[in-house]
């Protein structure tokens, strides 16, 4: 019998298959084309470019300015359906684990740097800035600025998006001639994106998902209510700050274990070393609980 | 208690979006969502 595997790495294999899963139309690659099955009525709970050639799940976000931009915008109650249930679910589990640029970012991390950021000064209200983009570009603006056909643009997707950049704009412009010879300032402004966001990463854990990404903003609204959720054992806590010291996003779990800001990596209940921070499920009377099981 | 709250309400918010899912569903938005996403949206790999 071999060692147990430890969290991380088993987060790792489910980020990787996840990535790997919704990217799984190999023809795409080949072809310069993307999947055109009905699986993309269905939206991918992390970010993911429909415009990857390999997805098979639409993007939540390109859908939520799709339906913001139409040429008779209405209230999207399918997006507003599946954010209620993923969130309400998992809340930014969806980050930590089933988000394939979260993954990307993380992976960006591991490059020996040497000196990694774990928060400066100007960090925490930076990541507010990420509700400003959500509100602003992926709502507002497409909703409100008209083009020339009566409809609005994917503001988010149009200037922003990194994600849409790796897995969509690179392999199809790899792949596909007349899309290279249509390459202008637009896409040498989003590449700037991706480039910075990567030379980050090295230094910062998920610059993206901190400052910049509005699912990550959406989701983070239901981290306190979300079924799954971190909860502290009072009792079992000993105060020694493991859990503040190790987490990534420069959190205190002890006092907050369900901080919006929280991705889920689950770094703090590896590192607690008496077991007092642990995964609360679907159990609503736990241990810990003030109300007994019935 | 007040975990027993939050249980509920996580469960009212779940069964809120299923029916949200279903509605939007049933008025054809899941459709609309396909209809973009089986293109090469321009836009997305910065293209315009």
């Amino acid at each position: 019998m071999g060692r147990p595997r430890p969290r991380s790495f088993r987060r790792r294999l489910v980020q990787a298959a996840v990535s790997i899963g919704t990217n799984a139309y190999l023809p795409g690659f080949a072809k310069g084309t993307v999947y055109g099955g009905g699986l993309k009525a269905a939206c991918a709970p992390g970010l993911n470019c429909y415009a990857c050639p390999g997805a098979v799940l639409s993007c939540p976000i390109g859908a939520l300015q799709t339906q913001a931009a139409s040429a008779a915008p209405h209230i999207p109650y399918y997006l507003i359906g599946f954010f209620l249930v993923a969130g309400g679910v998992l809340g930014r589990f969806v980050c930590g684990f089933l988000c394939p640029f979260g993954l990307v970012q993380e992976l960006l991390h591991k490059i020996p740097f040497a000196r990694k950021l774990g928060t400066f000064r100007g960090d925490r209200p930076l990541r507010a800035l990420k509700y400003v983009i959500l509100a602003l570009f992926v709502v507002l603006l497409p909703l409100c600025v008209d083009n020339a056909a009566g409809g609005g643009q994917p503001w988010f997707c149009e200037w922003i998006c990194p994600a849409g950049t790796l897995e969509g704009g690179v392999p199809l412009t790899l792949g596909v001639p007349a899309l290279r010879r249509a390459i202008g300032f637009l896409f040498a402004w989003k590449m700037g994106i991706l480039v910075a966001l990567a030379l980050l990463s090295a230094v910062l854990y998920r610059p993206f998902c901190r400052y910049l990404c509005p699912l990550g903003a959406i989701y983070a609204l239901f981290n306190r209510v979300a079924l799954l959720r971190y909860r502290v054992d009072e009792a079992a806590c000993t105060g020694c700050g493991s859990c503040a010291e190790g987490c990534p996003m420069a959190l205190d779990p002890r006092r907050e274990p369900n901080h919006p800001e929280c991705v889920r990596c689950g770094r703090c209940t590896g590192l607690c070393p008496t077991g007092a921070l642990s995964l609360q499920g679907a159990k609503p009377f736990g241990p810990g609980s003030t109300r007994p099981p019935s | 208690m007040i975990r027993g709250r939050r249980f509920v309400f996580s469960l009212v918010l779940i069964a809120g979006g299923v029916c949200l899912l279903a509605l939007g569903a049933a008025q054809g938005q899941a459709a609309e969502v396909m209809q973009k996403a089986v293109r090469v949206c321009l836009e997305c790999i910065g293209i315009g």
